[in-house]
């Protein structure tokens, strides 16, 4: 037993769980961060009146939602940095770090596009006819009672998105990140295969303590703020 | 098009600009289309001896179709799995036994919150110790990773598809003198599953997707062969960009399913239709069956 559980305390010693685990949060923060502002664009151009632009929008869309990310992140590395030799980085792991990130953006904020349109989506015809009953021009229209409704509208999928962004961060292992959790789990397993069940449980374990919370808040969050109809 | 809910009918004069932004639009799309080509042909990557070896024969008959096959038979054994996982799970969610519905919880739960390369890399190692004999060690992993994600999402998909039917369709159930089960597999399942055929297509698109995480453990799927040979010819660029070519039609072809399959059946059941969001967490529909921690 005391072999056992010294056997367990040396592992924890020797790999970084915590700092594994702290590279998939920040990858997730500015996977996230990218997939919004790129996911956001791409809504608009997908809502608005212009067709080209609703057309390269859709586009992108169905591009990039039907990718696996492993290969975004394999091409990445492959053909982006080693063939065309674009480097984000001096040193090789902030590069790597760096084209992971672009990878779980890009592939993320076409899922980021069709969860806030689909929160445009749950707003009924009649608030728009309402409001410019009541004399709005489209902008005020906009403003004051369509988008408030639709980012609510929206909170629930893009929960749903940043939890598939917080477990698909492990992909960046196919862009090179050697140092986030699914490597160093593939590692650790490697060179400790008797303890293979506590090792996997530990990142598991780890997993559902990130994700729960994400769920519960914004489960929470799009149904106190879920506009009552 | 969600369009309508955002603007009004537009006059001459709104015409007009939107005629503009239009070519204008079409401009900077067509223009960042060209930079990307002008930027790749500096870097000679627009040459046939590059593109030529991608489109080979060679190419074509001993890596990337071997692969695809490869990866349509992992998809395949998931989905069937992954439905009669999520079949009885789904079902133990949804029973009147508190036991059997929080062991059931417990379990999807814990499944759809760990990421499926997690599982992918965990039962590789297992089966190499647990399974010597198995030659295909890692199409196997592959194959029980995708089952139990996927599963998981299933069985969420049964509980949310009961839950999204008219409590009247259970009632009568009741009324006409059938126990909680019979009611459960007679009457609602079937129109739940009818209702949550689409969803289940779009959750192929999810699987397919998935199954190219297996070449991070070596399974020769489509990715993993494009990787061999384009390491040969020096062309990963090329070959990777067919091989999502690939992925992004059959993904298509199956969106373009799942969105008619809702259309479709929207009139023939009572249930809710949704296609998912084709990223393997499904929006749970408010008001499901049973208390669930929700859309974890």
């Amino acid at each position: 037993m005391n072999d056992y559980l010294s056997g367990l305390g040396a592992l924890l010693e020797q790999y970084d769980v915590l700092g594994a685990f702290w590279t998939n949060i920040q990858l997730t923060f500015w996977g996230a961060l990218f997939a919004l502002v790129i996911g956001t664009m791409l809504a608009l151009m997908r809502i608005s009146p212009i067709a080209s632009l609703r057309w390269a929008g859709a586009t992108y869309v169905n591009v990039f939602r039907n990718t696996p990310l492993t290969i975004i992140m394999t091409f990445l590395v492959l053909a982006v940095w080693t063939q065309l030799q674009v480097s984000l980085a001096a040193d090789f792991n902030s590069n790597f770090f760096r084209l992971a990130v672009i990878g779980l953006a890009v592939y993320h904020a076409a899922f980021v596009c069709e969860s806030i349109r689909s929160g445009v989506n749950t707003v009924p015809l009649g608030q728009a006819e309402a409001a410019r009953a009541i004399g709005l021009s489209f902008l005020p229209a906009a403003q004051l009672v369509i988008l408030p409704q639709a980012f609510r509208g929206a909170i629930a999928p893009l929960g749903n998105t940043l939890i598939a962004l917080l477990k698909n961060s492990t992909v960046a292992a196919a862009a090179s990140v050697s140092w986030e959790t699914a490597s160093t789990m593939k590692t650790m397993l490697e060179f400790n295969a008797d303890y293979r069940w506590e090792i996997f449980a530990l990142f598991a374990i780890g997993y559902v303590i990130l994700v729960i919370p994400i769920g519960l808040l914004t489960t929470w969050l799009s149904q106190r703020l879920a506009v009552k109809r | 098009m969600s369009s309508s809910v955002l603007f009004d009918a537009p006059g001459p004069r709104t015409r007009a600009l939107i005629r503009g932004g239009n070519v204008l639009g079409a401009l900077i799309a067509l223009g960042v289309l060209a930079w990307l080509l002008v930027q790749l042909d500096a870097k000679g990557q627009l040459s046939w001896d590059l593109w030529g070896p991608a489109f080979s024969a060679r190419t074509w008959e001993f890596y990337l179709l071997p692969g695809l096959q490869n990866t349509l038979q992992a998809a395949a054994y998931a989905i069937v799995g992954a439905l009669a996982f999520g079949m009885i799970f789904g079902m133990g969610r949804l029973s009147k036994i508190a036991p059997v519905r929080w062991v059931s919880g417990v379990v999807v739960e814990f499944l759809r919150a760990v990421p499926v390369l997690l599982m992918m890399v965990f039962f590789y190692g297992l089966f190499g110790v647990v399974l010597p004999g198995v030659a295909d060690k890692a199409f196997l992993a592959v194959v029980v990773a995708l089952i139990l994600y996927n599963g998981s999402v299933i069985a969420e998909l049964v509980r949310s598809g009961v839950g999204s039917l008219p409590s009247g369709q259970g009632e009568a159930g009741l009324a006409i003198g059938l126990t909680d089960g019979q009611t459960l597999r007679s009457i609602q399942l079937p129109q739940a599953l009818v209702a949550m055929l689409p969803a289940m297509v779009s959750q192929v698109v999810v699987v397919l997707k998935d199954s190219a995480l297996g070449s991070i453990i070596g399974f020769s799927e489509l990715l993993r062969s494009g990787q061999i040979v384009s390491s040969g010819d020096g062309n990963p660029l090329q070959v990777l960009a067919l091989v999502a070519v690939v992925f992004i039609l059959l993904n298509m072809v199956l969106t373009v399913v799942a969105h008619r399959l809702s259309k479709l059946l929207s009139s023939r059941t009572s249930g809710l239709t949704d296609e998912g969001p084709g990223i393997g967490n499904p929006t749970v529909v408010a008001g499901g069956a049973g208390g669930g921690a929700g859309a974890v």
